[in-house]
């Protein structure tokens, strides 16, 4: 059976992240790009918490813990503001958020 | 307790200066022009009694005011004295400024600038009595500066007429150009003395290389020769009377022209070390004396004849200062302010009459009409001749003294030349104007006398045209205590000197009484080569439009059209045009919609990683290493 080493993770990482970038670009639902951060965040995340095991290093582990915080507080409020727009304007669909037209 | 007659002396000027400057935009008022002619007249009176202070033996009175500039070894105060000479200075400065002032309020009567011009004028002077009272020469020069600058504004006081601007322009740019000459001799004083206080300077003088004290001496010189306006930067000077009447006989005849004789007489140590330097001063002088009495032989401007007589007498000045007799051209320096200034005062009243026509063959027979402006004009072309009793016989027949005493007898020669022609063309003018047959009426003018209190106000000048000369005695006692003595070889010819100068000078006022008894001389005489070359002032001001003017001129057009227009205004313009182009493609960027600026974004980050990489990769050792071998090979 074939040993899972450092180089692995980190092409998982870099495939989660390239997901998570094209998400970020095409989708037009404000949920969705929600979604494709997270993905972009988590494969921070595993790369953080590879590269900190094969170091025997627990600095990136505890950076990948900040991530996720910041990630939910992140969301909590993303939430909250996509909430109020929908109410506002019951469409969460980004081409029509276009009040910063300058 | 004299301190405050220092500060009133000098300040009182400024003071009314800035107090007309507060109307200066509204119509005549006429409490501006009565209110600085008293502060004047309270500056004239605290400079009579520094000046009687001194002459009844006081000491000299130096009081700094502030610092201006302390950094590392320079050091300047704002420091004025009240020596001897500046004494002598500030009450010529004075009295002719006070006189004036009065006269101008019944000259400038009818002027919409009425206001704006009592504020030059008494800023004039506060100019002049920082330039006569600083004890620095960075003060002298701050004064000198100020004195130039009130001359512009004032000889373009009339700044609509084309010619007086221009005249003014000329003047400051000509002094512009000496300048530069007197403050290279500024710095080569501190660059040797390591000060520029006069004390300090003339004590260290006398040990410095003698090749560098030349070149102070020349340096400051060229500044002199600026505003005395000697030769080669004579030309403003007549072209400055374009200005008011008051102007020309306060600044150009009495006061700032004469700063350039103050400064030789002032340097006077410097100059004691290299007679060579004031002799060449002297050669110039005397040149200037008889080239611009010619000038002023033909001439039909009756203010620039006297501006070329101005012009002749500082060359006189020059003379005895050159030859070190520095109180012989203080002495002609202040009987000079007196008589010319009552000159030009006179020479107003004529413009006045006769609607601004200054053409003395148009005159004739004002005699009539203008009775105590003829007595006090001949008063003062009598002083300016030198006849005795007046003023300018014992001032300018002491210079003809000093020159022969030198045994510089060519030098004297030419004064002596041109002692005659000065009366003749004084006399000329007298003639001309107030004698012989009334032209004026064919021509429609009604000329009418000057207001009383204007004539009141020239009889001081008139009084001092008569009575200077004969306190010489006292003067030269009392001079000498700062200004060394001058040794006269000359007492066995004394008197033989004395009659030939007279002589050449009476015999010029009656040629010129017979000459023009009957009005101007007929036509033919224009014809002739040699008019043609006075009237034209010896083609000089052409020569400089020639040569000096039409090539500047060119050049600066070059500079403008192919450097300026297509170099730096191109090269700024294109980075202006750059941007606003790359503004003007990238702001649909902004397009407000937050999907295509999240892909700007990725973008954004997608290079600058790249970027991140490819510098990294440029800079780690292998690369480096494969690089530095290509270079090797």
């Amino acid at each position: 059976m074939m040993e899972i080493t450092l180089n692995h993770y980190l092409i998982l990482s870099t495939l989660l992240f390239a997901i998570g970038l094209i998400g970020v670009m095409r989708r037009k639902n404000l949920l969705m790009l929600f979604f494709a951060t997270e993905i972009l965040l988590n494969s921070v995340n595993i790369a953080f918490a590879a590269i900190s095991h094969y170091y025997g290093d627990l600095t990136g582990q505890m950076f990948a813990f900040f991530v996720i915080a910041i990630a939910a507080s992140e969301v909590a409020v993303g939430l909250g503001l996509l909430i109020i727009w929908f109410k506002r304007t019951n469409n969460i669909d980004l081409d029509a958020m276009t009040s910063m037209r300058g | 307790m004299m301190e405050m007659y220092l500060y009133l002396a000098l300040f009182a000027p400024l003071a009314g200066s800035l107090f007309a400057a507060l109307f200066g935009a509204s119509p005549k008022t006429l409490w501006t022009g009565l209110i600085t002619s008293g502060l004047l007249f309270t500056s004239f009176v605290s400079s009579v009694i520094l000046f009687s202070y001194l002459l009844s033996g006081g000491e000299v009175i130096h009081v700094e005011m502030m610092t201006w500039m302390a950094t590392g070894n320079l050091y300047i105060p704002f420091g004025f004295v009240v020596d001897e000479v500046s004494a002598t200075m500030m009450i010529v400065v004075t009295t002719v400024s006070t006189v004036v002032h009065v006269y101008a309020i019944g000259y400038m009567d009818h002027d919409k600038g009425f206001n704006r011009f009592f504020s030059y004028l008494s800023a004039f002077v506060f100019s002049m009595m920082v330039l006569v009272m600083s004890d620095n020469f960075a003060g002298l020069f701050i004064g000198w500066e100020g004195v130039g600058l009130c001359s512009w504004l004032l000889i373009g006081f009339w700044y609509h007429k084309e010619t007086a601007t221009w005249a003014a322009n000329e003047a400051f740019i000509m002094n512009r150009i000496a300048d530069l000459g007197m403050l290279i001799g500024i710095f080569l004083i501190y660059w040797n003395t390591g000060s520029l206080q006069y004390d300090k300077v003339f004590a260290e003088v006398p040990y410095l290389d003698i090749d560098t004290v030349t070149m102070i001496g020349i340096f400051l010189f060229v500044g002199a020769m600026g505003k005395s306006a000697q030769f080669p930067l004579h030309t403003w000077l007549a072209d400055a009377m374009e200005g008011p009447t008051p102007v020309s006989a306060l600044i150009h005849a009495a006061t700032m022209v004469t700063a350039g004789v103050y400064l030789v007489i002032r340097a006077n140590p410097i100059y004691d070390l290299i007679p060579d330097v004031g002799y060449m001063i002297a050669s110039l002088g005397a040149f200037v004396a008889i080239f611009a009495a010619t000038m002023a032989l033909v001439n039909r401007d009756m203010k620039r004849i006297i501006a070329y007589s101005t012009l002749s007498q500082l060359g006189y000045m020059f003379v005895a200062a050159g030859l070190g007799a520095y109180w012989v051209a203080l002495f002609h320096l202040m009987a000079h302010a007196f008589f010319k200034a009552l000159l030009f005062l006179g020479a107003g009243n004529v413009m006045h009459a006769m609607d601004d026509e200054l053409d003395p063959v148009k005159m004739g027979g004002l005699r009539h009409a203008m009775k105590w402006t003829m007595v006090m004009m001949t008063l003062a072309s009598v002083a300016l001749a030198g006849i005795y009793p007046l003023a300018g016989f014992f001032s300018k027949d002491k210079i003809l003294e000093v020159a022969f005493s030198g045994d510089h007898y060519i030098l004297w020669g030419t004064l002596w030349v041109t002692a005659g022609l000065t009366a003749f063309y004084s006399f000329r003018l007298i003639m001309l104007a107030f004698f012989g047959e009334k032209r004026h009426e064919a021509l429609g003018f009604h000329p009418h006398e000057a207001y009383k209190y204007v004539l009141w106000a020239m009889s001081p000048l008139a009084v001092l045209a008569v009575i200077a000369g004969w306190f010489e005695h006292e003067f030269v006692h009392f001079i000498t205590h700062l200004l060394p003595n001058f040794e006269f070889h000359t007492h066995h010819v004394e008197m033989i000197l004395i009659i030939v100068t007279s002589m050449i000078a009476l015999g010029g006022i009656i040629t010129a009484i017979m000459l023009y008894k009957n009005g101007p001389l007929s036509k033919k005489w224009e014809e002739r080569p040699c008019y043609k070359v006075l009237i034209n002032q010896y083609f000089i001001p052409q020569f400089y439009e020639e040569f000096f003017t039409k090539p500047y001129r060119e050049l600066s057009r070059v500079l403008w059209k192919e450097v300026d227009m297509k170099i730096v205004d191109a090269s700024v313009d294109g980075i202006a045009n750059t941007i606003y182009g790359t503004g003007e493609k990238t702001r649909h960027m902004q397009d407000g919609n937050l999907s295509s600026m999240l892909r700007w974004m990725v973008i954004g980050l997608l290079i600058l990683l790249t970027l991140a990489a490819a510098f990294s990769f440029g800079t780690s050792d292998t690369v480096q290493q494969a690089l530095s071998d290509l270079g090797a090979i």
